[in-house]
Formats: structure tokens, C-alpha cells, sequence
């Protein structure tokens, strides 16, 4: 890990919805290899702040910086082509289509054979150079097509037996916990420099639990850096690098697994002790 | 000066009639999410319910007014009953087009009824004039602005003071928690439907008096203008939806003064697209926000596709080349021309509303487009007919992908209305284009269709033209399909947002395969005018644009082969069955309405 060049740095990223801060200034720093988790009680801006940082939503204020460069305010088709794959809380995937093809959806940027990169009066055609490719299917095009099929099959393998069998199945008749997968699959066939997961275990039982957090610790111990968003505390604590604590839509701990877990002000948040001195919130009378 | 005032006045009176359909479009959009496309059928039928009135009941005005009321809300309580309240879970765009083909029913009905012919609506009051400063105001335009003020006086009490107001209000700003807490949700929408369409039915015999005219045609404009005042005011918002209604009936006015009447269309179609594209919440909306809701406009119900291999198709084919050497049969053979040709306009529908989600209720803009196209390439510039087919198809692909552009970034039924109303603006400057276009007198004398010098002049050689251009397209349409293209189009109708964090830029692939969509619209439409050799601007009107989308969903939204075989049934079968041409109409209505209803996945499944 290198600790002096950040490989995604936030700084002071805020987003306002009317009179509701959603994300108020928040500080992030990410090496490369690290793996992050953002914990926080329902509501507490991580969320939005996933969408800030992958083009889904402009902030107010502050920046991204991502590798060096400034990432703020650009569209999400850009930071994918840049490296950041991401999935969804509710978990999107193209219903219609089958698992295969949802992957390699998720390959989309990698596809150079079809998309000749020609300088600027000539990128004009691009879209017709794409539209003649795609007919024609030149060898290099074919050979391209089916590498990025081979490469599809090894990432729906990593799920073992879930999906090989359902390759050509739309996903809309699939289990919740297979769309699941299939959306990891797919964010994984974009070659991701990042990997951000917004819950990625959400709606799942035990067993696929477990299942889920090996894969995502065997995509940690390849290397790969990931920021995740997780509900499931313990889960968080065995993978993460370092934990930050969201709350309110500010910052209000960030540290090793171990220190967060005892920080009095994450138990608060957690636990709402503050609350029980508000007058307000007291027992109501009717109730005793 | 003294015309302005008038013109300012007619504005404002034709202001009152647009706000009697749009408050009604408002505050059904604002119940139950739907543009109601059958809302100008209620006018034309409010109009023809006082023509019968007035005409063989001899009844008085303040009568005939409340019969025109009974029967609109009555007709607003049968529209809820079939077009809204079956399809409850459907996709959002499916009430829609089911009052599209609710709208041909009844129109159809009402021609049936009444011929096409216009009819005279007698008025008393068109004859009464009074001098305000140094113009002049009709009894009838009082009349008008008094219903109008009135019934939103009327309304306005309605829904702030009234328990069913209170419901209604509820319900358009939740319809869920409304219902929870014991709105009856149906009861609600049977109000509204029958409050909107008796103001529409209203607005219709308004209409009828002050021209003095009445024709079943007028239906398709009501709703057009409706559409566009609310649009213009913000969808679903009543107050809007009159000040759009001035807002258009004035600058329509200004209009015709400074350009003349047959501009007047081509300015609140551009209004229309403007506000869509620049202000899509409308003018009076407080602050830029997103739209209400992402009211996707996509129709695809999940289905199972019947494969048809390639060697069966290829074997249809053949059969079907082979077809002219069995059955030498003149009138079989234009039929089926026919349908290939309309085919080609299905392949390119099939492609633009079901591969990619784009719901386009213009497309007959695009036979237009290559249709003028072509036939001027050949006939001004003395350009080889086949040639001039080819690069019609081009043109059309570029004009239409150009003028659609900007819609890209709307969604669902906005788009839908965005294409609807560049129809009608293609169709316009074709009629006011003169010097290129020839105006409304059309492009006659369209040299017949050749290929390499060798003229078609038999119904077979014009067959076997048609047939191999239908299949050759088809074949790339499916080769399209089969391609990274075919899965990256369909991911982003599926999902538009999960494909952009894929790298997939939606504006890059609309263009393209809006592209490629219009260019087989473009060439069939090329096709077309050297088969008849004389096209006008009505030539290829909105008709023609539902019924390359009933084709389309009959096949199956995204099939290739869904897409030709709708085009048999729908343009064969009548002609098979000699169906009169007017009965035709009424078939696509009712098609329409069932295949939304009954299979939205069509005969052959979504692909």
C-alpha cells in the first residue's frame, strides 16, 4: 500500500436535497489494494455518496480525484471507461437479457475491436465504423467477441454452480441472490481498478451470506481495491482494511475494524443513546 | 392596432377552448399518470352529441349543454372502464396506447355515423357582436370565456372544498397512501374521467359553434393541442394547464396574423418540443427538478420468443419468391407487396420502440422523409430511381436521427410525445415548404420504379423488388441483433442507468440505432411514392405511424420476424377479406386495445 498518493481521494464532497444535507462534507482516502467498508445507520448519505462518486449525481460541492486525476461531475460512462465498476443497492440488472450477455454488458468498455479509436474528424463515424463492424465481423472482431466469452465463463465460475447452468436464462427468472451475483459478475467483466458494492448481500440468507463474503474476500486477496457498503457488521469487520463510520451524512469515525467497533461516538449513532436526552423523545405518559 | 386587439382576443377565446381539454388531460394525469389519447374522440363526439341536439332536437343552448355534459361524462366513465382500469400493474406506456386505439374506435365510429363530411353546428349566437374599444367581441366568445372561467371557478371549488375534491387531490399525490387510508382509488378515477371529458365533450361543441364546422378529423388536433397546453403549463398541474392553454391560443393567434393559418400547427408543435427538451416540467414548474417520476417508457413484457430457425425462414422466404410463379393472381401480389412494404416500416419500428424502449408515435415522419426524398432526387435532379431510393433512406436516417436528438435525454411517454409532435412538424414543412416540396399540391408524376435502367412495370417484377429489399434488411436487422450491438441496446432499454455505469453512452447508441431504424423507414418510404407516383403531405400521415406500432407490437416488440408477420395481418388479412377502407381503421383501433389488454408480448414474444 502506498500511503503518500491517494488512489481515490475525496475531499469535502457535499450534496444537498432542499433543507436535507445528505452528504456534508465528507473527507475519503483510498490506497490502492485497500479495502473500505462504509457502515452507517439507514439514511446516513452512504448511498448518495456512492452515486457522487460514480457520476450518478453532481455534488454541491468538493472533489474526486481518482488515480491523480479530477473525476468530479463526470458522467458515469466516463469513470466506467476509466476503471469503476460499481453495483447497486437494489441491485439493477437488464432483465431481458440472458446471464451471458448481462456480463458481457459489463465488458462493454473493453470492447476496442468494434470501436476504432480515430483521431478527432474521423471519430465522427465512429458510430458508423460500429454499426459496419458489428455486420461485417471482421476476424479480429470474432476473436474478440470470444475471448471476452471465455473470460465471462471464468467470472460466472468463481459462483460455482449458481449460474454456469443458466447462462442463456434471462435474468428476470432468476433468484434474487443469482441477479445478485450476476450484477457482481458483470461489474468484474469491466477489468474494475475500483469495485464499489452497495450492499451486495442485502435480502440474502445466511448460507449465501457466507458465500458472497468468500468471493468478495478471494476478489480482496487478488488484489483488487474495493470500497463496500455493508449492513452486515460482521462481515464488514473480518474484510475490511479500515471501516468509516457514517452518520447524518458526515464522517463520524474512521479507523481499524478493532478502533471503530469501541469509538463511543459509533455506538451512539448506532444505538441513539444521545436521544434519550432530548425531551422530546422521553417515554410518552400514555405509555407508562 | 385595432386587428391586434382582435387577434388578442381570438387568442385568448381559443385559449379558453385549449383549457377546457387540457384542465381535463391535467387532472387525469394527475390521478392516474396517463395521457389520455382518447381525449379529442370525446370532443368530437361532445360536438356531434349538440350537432344531433341542436339539429334534430331543436333543443336550446343551456340544454344542449347539459346533454353534450351527460354524454362526455358518460364516455369518460367508459374510457376509465376499458382503457385505465384493466391495465392497473401494466407498464406505464400501456394505458396509453390502449386510449390510442380507444381513440380510433370511437372516431371511426363517429365517421361511420356521421360520414366524414363536415357538418355545419348552427349557433345564434355566432351573429351577435358588440364594440369593445376599436375591436369587436361576439356573444359567442363571451359565451366561451364564461364556460371557460367558470368551470375552473367550478372545479376549483370542487377539488378544495369537496370530500371527493379532497380524495382526488389525495390520490394524485399518492396513490398508494390514498388508498390506504380508504380512498376508493377507482371511485376517484371514475370522477375525474367523467369531470374531464365533460369539460372535453364541452370544449368540443364550443368549438363547433364558433367555427360553424364540425368533422370527425378534429379529433387527433384536440388532443394534440391538449397534450401540448398542458405540457407547456407542466404535466398534471391544473393551473398550468390553463395558463399554457392562453399561452398557446395567443401565440397561435400572433402566429396565424404574422404567417398566416397555415403556420398556426407548426408553432405549437415547436412550442411543444421546445418546452419538452428545454423545460420538460413545464414553464410555470417552481425550480428545475427531475420529472415526476422515471415513467419508463418501454412495453416489454417479459416472454419466451417463438424461435423460428434460420433454415425455416430461409424456406419462407423462398416459398414466398416462388409465390408469383404459382399464383400469378395481380391482386394477390400488390397485396403482399404492400405488406413488405409496410414491413420495412415495421423492421424499423421494432428496432426504435422494441430493441432500444423507444416508444416513437411519429415513425410515418420517416416514411415521409424518404417518400419526398426520393421522389424529388428522381424527379428534380434526374437521379436513377434506384439510387434515389438508397439515398433516401439515408436522408430519412439523418434528418430523422438529427430532429429526434435532442428527445434522447426524455423518457417514456415524453418521448413518445416529443416524436408524435415532429411527425406532425415534418408533415407541416413538407406542406409549407412550397419551392422545394411543391406545398399542398404534392409531387406528381414520380417516375416508376427502376432498378439499373430496367423499369418494374409488372405487379410481379415490383413484387420480387419489395420482397428482396424486405428480406435483405431483415437479414442485416438480424445479423444487428446477433452482434455486441444487439445486447448493448437491449441493455439500455432494460436499464438505462445500469448501462451508462457500463461505459454504454445512451445518446451514442439512441443515434445509432435511430439511425439505422429510420433507414429502412426511409427507404420503404422511397419505395412507396415511385408505386404511386403522385404523395402529399397526407400521404404518410399519424394513422399510418399507430399502425406500424399496432404492427409491431402484434409481432412482438423487437422481432424481426414478429415485425413482417404483424405486417401481413394487419395490411393483407383486410385487404384479403375486401374490408372497407373505413372498417380498417376501426380493426387497428380494436387491435390495438386487445393486444395491450390481452398480449402485450405479441404473437410471436418480445425479443
Amino acid at each position: 500500500m502506498s500511503a503518500n498518493t491517494s488512489f481515490l481521494e475525496v475531499r469535502g464532497l457535499t450534496r444537498r436535497f432542499g433543507g436535507l444535507t445528505a452528504v456534508n462534507n465528507v473527507d475519503l482516502d483510498l490506497a490502492e489494494g485497500e479495502f473500505l467498508s462504509i457502515i452507517g445507520p439507514n439514511g446516513a448519505g452512504k448511498t448518495t455518496l456512492f452515486n457522487l462518486m460514480t457520476g450518478h449525481d453532481d455534488p454541491d460541492g468538493g472533489t474526486v480525484t481518482f488515480m491523480g486525476r479530477d473525476i468530479t461531475r463526470l458522467s458515469p460512462e466516463r469513470l466506467a471507461a476509466l476503471g469503476i465498476a460499481r453495483t447497486f443497492q437494489h441491485g439493477r440488472v437488464f432483465a431481458n437479457l440472458s446471464v451471458m450477455d448481462n456480463v458481457l454488458v459489463g465488458a462493454h468498455v473493453r470492447f476496442k475491436a468494434v470501436r476504432p479509436a480515430w483521431p478527432f474528424p474521423l471519430n465522427l463515424l465512429g458510430p458508423v465504423a460500429e454499426v459496419a463492424l458489428a455486420l461485417i465481423r471482421p476476424p479480429s472482431v470474432v476473436a474478440e467477441e470470444q475471448r471476452m466469452r471465455e473470460e465471462a465463463l471464468k467470472i460466472l465460475s468463481r459462483f460455482g454452480d449458481r449460474l454456469l447452468p443458466r447462462l442463456d436464462n434471462p435474468t428476470y427468472s432468476l433468484s434474487y441472490a443469482n441477479r445478485r451475483r450476476v450484477e457482481i459478475g458483470r461489474a468484474l467483466a469491466l477489468g474494475p481498478k475500483l469495485l464499489l458494492l452497495d450492499e451486495p448481500t442485502a435480502g440474502m440468507n445466511q448460507t449465501e451470506t457466507a458465500e458472497m463474503q468468500a468471493l468478495i474476500g478471494d476478489l480482496k486477496k487478488s488484489g483488487l481495491t474495493i470500497l463496500l457498503i455493508e449492513h452486515k457488521l460482521d462481515m464488514v469487520m473480518q474484510l475490511s482494511d479500515r471501516v468509516v463510520v457514517m452518520d447524518n451524512g458526515t464522517v463520524i469515525a474512521n479507523g481499524k475494524p478493532a478502533e471503530v467497533r469501541n469509538d463511543p461516538a459509533v455506538i451512539e449513532a448506532y444505538l441513539g443513546h444521545r436521544r434519550a436526552d432530548r425531551p422530546e423523545a422521553s417515554v410518552p405518559e400514555a405509555a407508562q | 392596432m385595432s386587428s391586434w386587439i382582435d387577434y388578442t382576443i381570438n387568442g385568448i377565446i381559443i385559449g379558453n377552448i385549449y383549457a377546457l381539454l387540457a384542465v381535463g388531460l391535467a387532472l387525469i394525469f394527475g390521478v392516474s399518470r396517463l395521457i389520455n389519447f382518447a381525449h379529442g374522440s370525446v370532443y368530437v363526439v361532445g360536438a356531434y352529441a349538440g350537432f344531433v341536439a341542436v339539429t334534430q332536437l331543436g333543443t336550446p343552448l343551456p340544454l344542449t349543454i347539459v346533454i353534450v355534459v351527460a354524454v362526455g361524462a358518460l364516455l369518460g366513465l367508459g374510457i376509465e372502464r376499458f382503457g385505465l382500469r384493466p391495465l392497473q400493474g401494466y407498464a406505464h406506456i400501456a394505458p396509453l396506447l390502449a386510449t390510442i386505439g380507444l381513440s380510433f374506435v370511437l372516431d371511426q365510429l363517429v365517421q361511420l355515423t356521421f360520414s366524414p363530411d363536415p357538418r355545419a353546428l348552427p349557433s345564434e349566437l355566432l351573429e351577435r357582436r358588440f364594440q369593445v374599444g376599436s375591436g369587436t367581441i361576439g356573444a359567442l366568445d363571451i359565451l366561451i370565456a364564461a364556460v371557460g372561467i367558470g368551470s375552473a371557478a367550478l372545479l376549483y371549488y370542487f377539488l378544495r372544498f369537496t370530500r371527493l375534491g379532497w380524495a382526488i387531490r389525495a390520490t394524485a399525490q399518492d396513490r398508494d397512501a390514498a388508498q390506504q387510508m380508504g380512498v376508493d382509488v377507482n371511485a376517484v378515477n371514475r370522477a375525474v374521467f367523467a369531470i374531464a371529458s365533460a369539460l372535453g365533450a364541452v370544449s368540443g361543441l364550443l368549438v363547433g359553434m364558433y367555427y360553424n364546422y364540425i368533422d370527425p378529423a378534429m379529433s387527433f388536433q384536440a388532443t394534440l393541442k391538449g397534450v401540448v397546453a398542458q405540457v407547456v403549463g407542466g404535466v398534471g398541474n391544473v393551473p398550468g394547464a390553463i395558463a399554457g392553454s392562453m399561452l398557446l391560443g395567443i401565440v397561435e393567434s400572433y402566429g396565424i396574423a404574422l404567417f398566416g393559418t397555415s403556420y398556426r400547427n407548426l408553432f405549437a408543435f415547436i412550442l411543444l418540443v421546445l418546452v419538452l427538451v428545454l423545460r420538460p416540467n413545464g414553464l410555470f414548474a417552481s425550480r428545475r427538478q427531475t420529472p415526476p417520476e422515471p415513467m419508463t417508457g418501454t412495453f416489454i413484457a417479459p416472454s419466451k420468443p417463438i424461435q423460428i430457425s434460420y433454415p425455416v425462414l430461409i424456406g419462407i422466404a423462398v416459398v414466398m419468391a416462388l409465390l408469383p410463379l404459382v399464383l400469378p393472381n395481380p391482386y394477390v401480389l400488390q397485396t403482399l407487396t404492400n405488406a413488405w412494404l409496410y414491413g420495412l416500416l415495421g423492421l424499423s419500428l421494432t428496432l426504435i420502440a422494441g430493441t432500444v424502449g423507444l416508444i416513437s408515435l411519429g415513425h410515418a415522419a420517416l416514411l415521409a422523409i424518404g417518400g419526398y426524398a426520393s421522389a424529388l432526387l428522381s424527379l428534380d435532379l434526374g437521379m436513377p430511381v434506384g439510387a434515389s431510393i438508397l439515398l433516401a433512406g439515408v436522408i430519412a436516417a439523418a434528418i430523422g436521427t438529427i430532429l429526434v436528438f435532442p428527445s434522447f435525454r426524455l423518457r417514456g411517454h415524453y418521448f413518445s410525445i416529443a416524436t408524435l409532435a415532429i411527425g406532425e412538424i415534418v408533415s407541416l414543412v413538407i406542406l409549407n415548404w412550397e419551392s422545394v416540396t411543391r406545398g399542398p399540391i404534392g409531387v406528381a408524376g414520380i417516375p416508376p420504379l427502376s432498378i439499373f435502367g430496367f423499369e418494374l412495370d409488372t405487379d410481379r417484377s415490383i413484387y420480387w423488388f419489395a420482397l428482396a429489399v424486405l428480406v435483405i434488411l431483415a437479414a442485416l436487422q438480424f445479423r444487428l441483433l446477433g452482434s455486441h450491438l444487439g445486447r448493448t441496446l437491449r441493455a439500455m432499454r432494460d436499464d438505462d442507468i445500469a448501462a451508462r455505469s457500463y461505459g454504454i453512452g445512451l445518446d451514442r447508441y439512441k443515434a445509432l440505432a435511430f439511425s439505422v431504424g429510420s433507414f429502412a423507414a426511409g427507404v420503404s418510404g422511397g419505395i412507396t411514392s415511385h408505386l404511386y407516383s403522385y404523395i402529399n403531405h397526407e400521404t404518410f400521415n399519424s394513422q399510418l405511424s399507430i399502425l406500424a406500432l399496432t404492427i409491431v407490437i402484434l409481432g412482438g416488440m423487437g422481432n424481426v420476424t414478429g415485425a413482417i408477420l404483424g405486417s401481413v395481418l394487419l395490411v393483407g388479412l383486410p385487404e384479403v377479406f375486401r374490408v372497407a377502407a373505413e372498417y380498417r381503421v376501426l380493426i387497428y383501433g380494436l387491435v390495438l386495445l386487445l393486444l395491450v389488454r390481452f398480449r402485450p408480448q405479441g404473437l410471436l414474444g418480445t425479443i
